[in-house]
């Protein structure tokens, strides 16, 4: 690890709903301590938490690497889920194909991948069908 | 105003007890969480009927001053001891949404 660099791994279960959005309110609390903006807080956290609830709803839960320097601060969420088959449609507002028990607890609105495209710098989403996705999230941290 | 000042403006019950000195500034309504996570500000009261576990890291998420759950909804077991374990301040009123909304209103 480099000096500028601070890289930290969390855990994500899948259909673990006592625990999902505990990853990002972790970071938040790191932020925070590095005392990194409300403003630069608010444009991580809310594409991590829906990438994290995406993990546990859509995928079989994973793992996500974050690195943060001085500039960025660079999320990675990484699943053996499913994948997806049709990105285009996935990013459109209101797509959703999740279940009604899901739904049930306020999921499935369909804004979780148009809202991290909205409020990072830079997404990129790789996937593969029957191997899983991998969603990448770019925030700058202005001077 | 206080979310103290707030339970007792709106005679509203302490369900979940965090820090109920915290500033409100502003309200958001909603049961969907990703609209909620996108739209509420920090410091906002939240009005909802979801009563979940999620609720909690949402509040924590977009450090809404606390949730106000309407129409006589109360918080699941779970969902209650995470806002405790987490401090998160949760009060519940049989009003709907809407009349509180309204006397919210007029009191924020
Ligand atoms: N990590 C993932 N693995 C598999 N499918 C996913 C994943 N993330 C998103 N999807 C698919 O993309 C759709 C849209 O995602 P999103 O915009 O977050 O809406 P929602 O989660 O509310 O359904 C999901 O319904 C699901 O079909
Ligand atoms: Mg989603």
């Amino acid at each position: 690890m480099d000096n500028n660099t601070l890289n930290i791994r969390y855990e994500v279960v899948a259909k673990d709903f006592s625990r999902a959005g505990e990853a990002s309110s972790a970071l938040k609390k790191v932020l925070r301590k590095l005392n990194i903006s409300p403003d630069i807080i608010r444009k991580v956290s809310i594409p991590m938490y829906e990438a994290e609830i995406n993990m546990v709803i859509h995928a079989n839960g994973g793992y996500i690497d974050v690195d943060i320097t001085p500039e960025t601060i660079h999320v990675v969420l990484t699943d053996n889920g499913p994948g997806i088959a049709d990105l285009e449609l996935a990013m459109q507002e209101g797509y959703s194909t999740a279940t009604d028990n899901v739904r049930e607890l306020g999921f499935g609105a369909g804004m979780g991948l148009p809202n991290i495209k909205k409020y990072s710098d830079d997404m990129k989403i790789t996937t593969q069908l029957g191997k899983g996705t991998t969603v990448e999230i770019f925030v700058n941290i202005p001077a | 105003m206080t979310v103290r000042e707030l339970v007792d403006t709106l005679n509203l019950c302490i369900v979940s007890e965090g820090d109920l000195c915290r500033n409100i500034n502003g309200c958001y309504i909603g049961d969907l969480l990703s609209w909620v996570m996108s739209n509420a500000q920090s410091d906002n009261v939240w009005l909802t009927i979801m009563s979940n576990i999620n609720i909690v890291a949402v509040a924590t998420l977009t450090d809404v001053s606390c949730i106000i759950l309407c129409e006589n909804v109360s918080p699941d077991e779970e969902c209650l001891k995470k806002a405790q374990l987490q401090e998160i301040n949760i009060l519940k009123t049989d009003m709907s949404t809407y009349d509180l909304a309204v006397k919210l209103g007029a009191v924020l």
